[in-house]
């Protein structure tokens, strides 16, 4: 059954139980039933029905629906209806400056960190705000994301930005880990393998806490030649039309420092 | 070509003038060539942006230099059309220094941002940051577009620490593939096994361009990108559920259509990842669905049931 908007209960009453499922739209019910079904049953039910009928889609002692509708009339009350000339215009289109790579992780939203508006950045965010080389088998999801950027939106700068304490760089700083293997972690993070193996030729002397931070920095810049990889960044760059730019977000410290690639 | 990896510091002594130097002056000059009082004191002062009221903080010592020009051409006539050419000379070396200083500067712009950022949030809540620094637990895994208009923070104010947030063309997941999709398969394991989030979210859009090129993807299927059509036609179940239930409907109402039934299958692929469908199963992550429409302003947001019952033997 591939309704999703359908929704499944199951009761359990005494020795009997009754599987009822509701589909919106029709308001088709079906009833399938085990075992002889007594009025107490059918009478639950119906009144499940009726609720249903009035309510939400979602359940009222879902508290995280809730956050989440409470989030958009926060942003919707003081953001979006103050300045409707500002949101009717991004409604006809968007021109970003900036595409920004950053990493999944919580606390390094761009928006958030380098107080981006709505309209001024397009972003792609994964484990480690990796970039890897162009590759159209293995790299769909990233390529499709830097060629929309660059070929339709015609960004003027690529902002790989990365992070302290990043997960993605300490599973690979720590790999291999014969304790535990992950079905896809392991194999995304060795995108970073240049940068690691800089950082052990480098700094394999260094404390592990300092080799982190310098790959969390090496990766960028793996990330930013990566970039190069790709034709359409590649001529862009060369015409003038783009930089490329690296980034690194210390949260510990509440430090960020920025650097750019030279063309020559 | 070479990465150079010279970090300037966050000094705001970026310095966008090319080379005409500090002076003050009035935004839109305009030449004086009659005599009059020069009744301004003379001051060199630092650059500024520019102000629209007349107020006299610029000091006007090019009102003597004028006055003095004015002068010496009322004297000798025929240095009228040097004068002339050099004159506007000058006006188009002042132009150009004026672009200059209005152009859009994007170190700037990052270095501004982050120190907005620092100084009304991270030095305001130092409990929370200094928390987040030691590690992060947020309750979400959120899908968006890398669309501009749709950052979950904004939208959906979710403060640092709240929300793990992968971000694609057309907020996609795609089925469990290690080869193909190893991006968005890593982040869902780390969110799911790792952060033990308690939500994955995907959220859709209007005029979303990535859905636009889906339905744009003419019937034979021949694409012209490198990546995009590739990476939307993970979606394309939702394209041929919409055009076969509204083909009478405009192509923006049924983009509209695409963008949810989309999030749908989006939804759906996530069960394709076995330590999803056994967390969604145990009860311990809940799959929501949701559109974010930002030409009427409206949010709208559901839920994906499943669970594997047994049945009783008879």
């Amino acid at each position: 059954m591939g309704n999703f908007f359908g929704r499944n209960q199951s009761f359990q009453m005494d020795t009997q139980s009754a599987e009822v499922g509701v589909e919106e739209g029709p308001n088709k019910i079906f009833i399938s039933q085990q075992q002889v079904v007594d009025e107490e049953v059918q009478a639950k039910v119906e009144m499940l029905i009726a609720e249903l009928h009035g309510t939400k889609h979602h359940p009222p002692n879902d508290p995280d629906a809730q956050k989440l509708d409470h989030g958009f009339h926060f942003f919707k009350t003081n953001i979006f209806d103050a300045h409707p000339e500002y949101f009717s215009e991004l409604a006809k289109g968007q021109s970003p400056k900036f595409l920004v790579i950053a990493c999944s992780d919580s606390r390094v939203s761009p928006s958030v960190v380098l107080n981006f508006k709505p309209g001024e950045a397009f972003v792609g965010r994964n484990i480690g705000n990796m970039v890897p080389q162009f590759d159209q088998l293995r790299h769909t999801e990233i390529g499709a994301v830097i060629e929309y950027a660059v070929k339709s939106l015609e960004v003027d700068n690529i902002l790989v930005m990365g992070h302290s304490r990043c997960g993605g760089i300490e599973r690979l700083m720590t790999l291999p880990d014969y304790t535990q293997t992950y079905d896809f972690i392991d194999e995304w993070v060795k995108i970073g393998l240049p940068a690691k193996k800089k950082v052990l030729q480098e700094a394999g002397d260094l404390p592990f806490a300092e080799q982190l931070t310098l790959c969390e920095k090496e990766s960028v810049r793996n990330s930013m030649v990566n970039l190069l990889s790709y034709p359409f960044v590649r001529n862009a760059v060369v015409n003038g039309t783009m930089i490329v730019r690296g980034g690194y977000y210390d949260f510990v410290n509440g430090s960020f420092e920025q650097w750019k690639m030279c063309t020559h | 070509m070479q990465v150079m990896s010279s970090s300037p510091s966050l000094s705001p002594a970026f310095n966008n003038f090319s080379g005409a130097g500090k002076f003050s002056y009035e935004f839109g000059l305009k030449l004086r060539l009659k005599d009059e009082e020069p009744d301004k004191e003379e001051e060199e002062e630092e650059e500024e942006e520019e102000e629209e009221e007349e107020d006299n903080m610029g000091s006007e010592s090019y009102e003597e230099a004028i006055a003095a020009l004015s002068k010496l051409l009322s004297d000798k006539a025929d240095l009228g059309s040097v004068a002339a050419a050099k004159i506007k000379r000058i006006t188009t070396e002042l132009e150009a220094a004026v672009a200059d200083q209005t152009k859009f500067d994007p170190v700037k712009r990052i270095e501004t941002g982050f120190l907005h950022f620092k100084k009304e949030k991270y030095e305001k809540n130092p409990d929370l940051y200094g928390a987040l620094a030691k590690g992060q637990s947020p309750k979400f895994l959120v899908f968006a577009c890398s669309d501009s208009r749709v950052c979950p923070s904004h939208i959906l104010d979710f403060q640092p620490g709240e929300a793990f947030i992968v971000r694609n063309i057309a907020n996609m997941v795609p089925p469990y593939d290690k080869t193909k999709y190893s991006g968005v398969g890593a982040a869902i394991e780390y969110a799911v096994v790792h952060l033990k989030v308690e939500n994955i979210v995907v959220i859709g859009h209007s005029c979303c361009g990535g859905i636009k090129g889906l339905m744009s993807i003419p019937d034979d299927g021949t694409t012209s990108s490198d990546f995009i059509e590739n990476w939307v036609s993970i979606c394309a179940p939702a394209k041929t559920k919409v055009k076969s239930e509204s083909n009478e409907l405009s192509f923006s109402e049924q983009c509209n259509n695409c963008e949810k039934e989309a999030v749908n299958v989006s939804l759906g692929n996530l069960l394709t990842y076995p330590f999803v469908r056994e967390a969604v199963v145990n009860k311990s992550v809940a799959l929501k669905g949701a559109h974010y429409d930002f030409v009427d302003g409206k949010f709208s947001l559901w839920n994906l049931d499943f669970q594997i019952s047994r049945f009783h033997p008879l």
